[in-house]
């Protein structure tokens, strides 16, 4: 067993009691095309966030793109089938959403991901959910076991094959693709970036320059 | 605590109403707005939310709008200044559509309190050698250079706001903080490390509720002109030594500066006459 926990669980601030953020990180995954094809069947025991980790620069930006989701999912204003999708849709600065999934979400070529898994208990009623394609992918609740961390965990690991490293900024810098990173944010043509010469410094200012991307999606 | 009774005085945006790791607090309460400290995704993460609330003298479907239209242009206008490299807040979060915009927390003070505190202190050793202690701030020797080198940095931060096409709108020596340098970030030879240290930081600017986009000479002129007339207003004494390090510091910022100065002398000429009829 791992020394640290596979699944954190976070709770972030002015989001509902309700809602629990968990992600793990798992490297060198030999199964991505697996994964890949169970979203793109609507498996719904795979409803999970499945983020490609190169395009990650932090910890914040993931924590960013499921608040994004949440609010989104409570405003009733979500643009794609659920919270998990939409979290993927919050990490793009630009409003193409399939973009965005091959961008930044799992593909078959994928070797590192960031596996994100927003659980609401008690589940939101389905009327509250103002996508029409979420309840599908809900509607087998009831016959699957509840929805909990320790039964998220149990499921990564028995479906994803590759090796869980804790979900830290060290981790998840060691898996950044800063030439994807600077080329779908748009920071090549970001000048004084270079100017930095501490990296450290040079990175912060890069993350902070991705999360106003995202927040500013579309505006 | 006073900050609960302000902040349980006016409904909160529903986004504050989810329970945080500390109470959201009231900083500032204007006609048009409100600004809360609270914090983003982790008790560790300070953030500042702007929040419009809907105004019940307003036609709904108009104010809804202006609303819309306020927030996403503050939003933009932080946005681009962020990414070409001018100190402003970064933004978190944005949901136009309830009024509200999240942005990073910047420490410190504004500087008008930071200069303020110097020049009282400046004050007090004035008297303290006999003298009055209102003698006009020169900018001359090591006293003042705390006070130049701030100076040289606003105009600095103001001359790379316009060098990238935003006029502020409003700007004051309110409307900028002055941050705690982060390590690495801090001039290799603009600061003094005898000094007491009052002056030193980064200009941040703030509040771009009024800024746009906006090349033209004469808008900007007015920025310089607004700010040299609030300067004025909160430090008569150090006002002829604001405008000369200003000017120096601005000039170099970009290559139309020099048009912008010339202009902001047929503003002032402007501001003179309109204060002679009025
Ligand atoms: N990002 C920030 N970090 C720290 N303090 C801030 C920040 N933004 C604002 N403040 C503080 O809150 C005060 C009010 O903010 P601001 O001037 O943006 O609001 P306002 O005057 O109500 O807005 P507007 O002029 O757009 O109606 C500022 O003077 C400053 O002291």
């Amino acid at each position: 067993m791992a020394d640290f926990s596979i699944l954190e669980t976070i709770k972030l601030e002015h989001v509902p009691e309700s809602y629990s953020v968990h992600v793990a990180v798992f490297r060198d995954v030999e199964n991505a095309t697996y994964l890949h094809q169970q979203l793109l069947a609507r498996n719904a025991d795979f409803e999970y966030a499945l983020i490609d980790a190169g395009v990650i620069t932090s910890r914040l930006q993931v924590l960013s793109a499921a608040f994004k989701a949440i609010t989104v999912q409570l405003a009733g204003t979500m643009k794609t089938p659920n919270m998990h999708s939409e979290l993927v849709y919050s990490l793009s600065p630009t409003n193409n959403i399939s973009e965005s999934y091959r961008r930044y979400g799992i593909t078959p070529t994928s070797r590192n991901l960031v596996i994100v898994k927003i659980i609401v208990t008690p589940p939101v009623p389905l009327a509250a959910i103002a996508a029409p394609e979420a309840a599908e992918t809900t509607s087998a609740a009831g016959t699957k076991p509840p929805l909990t961390a320790q039964n998220v965990e149990k499921h990564l690991l028995t479906h994803v094959q590759g090796k869980p490293v804790p979900f830290t900024d060290q981790t998840l810098s060691d898996l950044t693709d800063w030439g994807r990173v600077r080329k779908y944010y748009k920071l090549n043509g970001v000048g004084w970036l270079d100017g930095i010469k501490d990296q450290a410094a040079k990175n912060s200012e890069m993350d902070m320059l991705v999360m106003g991307g995202m927040a500013l999606r579309g505006v | 605590m006073a900050t609960d009774s302000a902040t349980h005085q006016f409904p909160l945006p529903a986004i504050l109403e989810y329970p945080s790791s500390t109470p959201p607090e009231l900083i500032t309460q204007g006609a048009e707005g409100r600004l809360y400290k609270s914090t983003y995704l982790l008790p560790s993460i300070p953030c500042a939310l702007k929040y419009r609330p809907p105004k019940p003298w307003r036609h709904p479907v108009l104010d809804a709008r202006l609303t819309r239209h306020r927030i996403l242009s503050e939003a933009r206008n932080l946005a681009k200044c962020r990414r070409e490299g001018v100190p402003v807040p970064n933004v978190y979060a944005v949901d136009e559509s309830a009024g509200w915009l999240m942005m990073e927390w910047i420490a410190g003070d504004p500087v008008r309190v930071a200069i303020n505190e110097w020049l009282q202190r400046r004050r007090d050793d004035e008297r303290a050698q006999g003298r009055t202690g209102d003698a006009v701030v020169e900018g001359k020797g090591e006293a003042d250079a705390d006070l130049v080198a701030l100076l040289r940095r606003i105009g600095a931060a103001v001359g790379r706001m316009h060098k990238v096409g935003i006029v502020h709108g409003d700007l004051t020596t309110s409307n900028m903080m002055l941050k705690p340098w982060e390590r690495g970030k801090e001039p290799a030879n603009g600061h003094n490390v005898e000094s007491d240290g009052l002056l030193e930081g980064e200009i941040v600017i703030i509040d771009f509720g009024l800024a746009s986009q906006s090349t033209s000479e004469e808008d900007r002129a007015v920025d310089l002109y607004v700010l040299e007339r609030a300067f004025a207003s909160t430090h008569p004494r150090a006002e002829k030594l604001f405008t000369a390090i200003l000017e120096d510091a601005y000039r170099e910022a970009f290559k139309q500066a020099p048009v912008v100065l010339k202009k902001l002398e047929d503003v002032r000429m402007r501001g003179r006459k309109r204060s002679m009829l009025g």
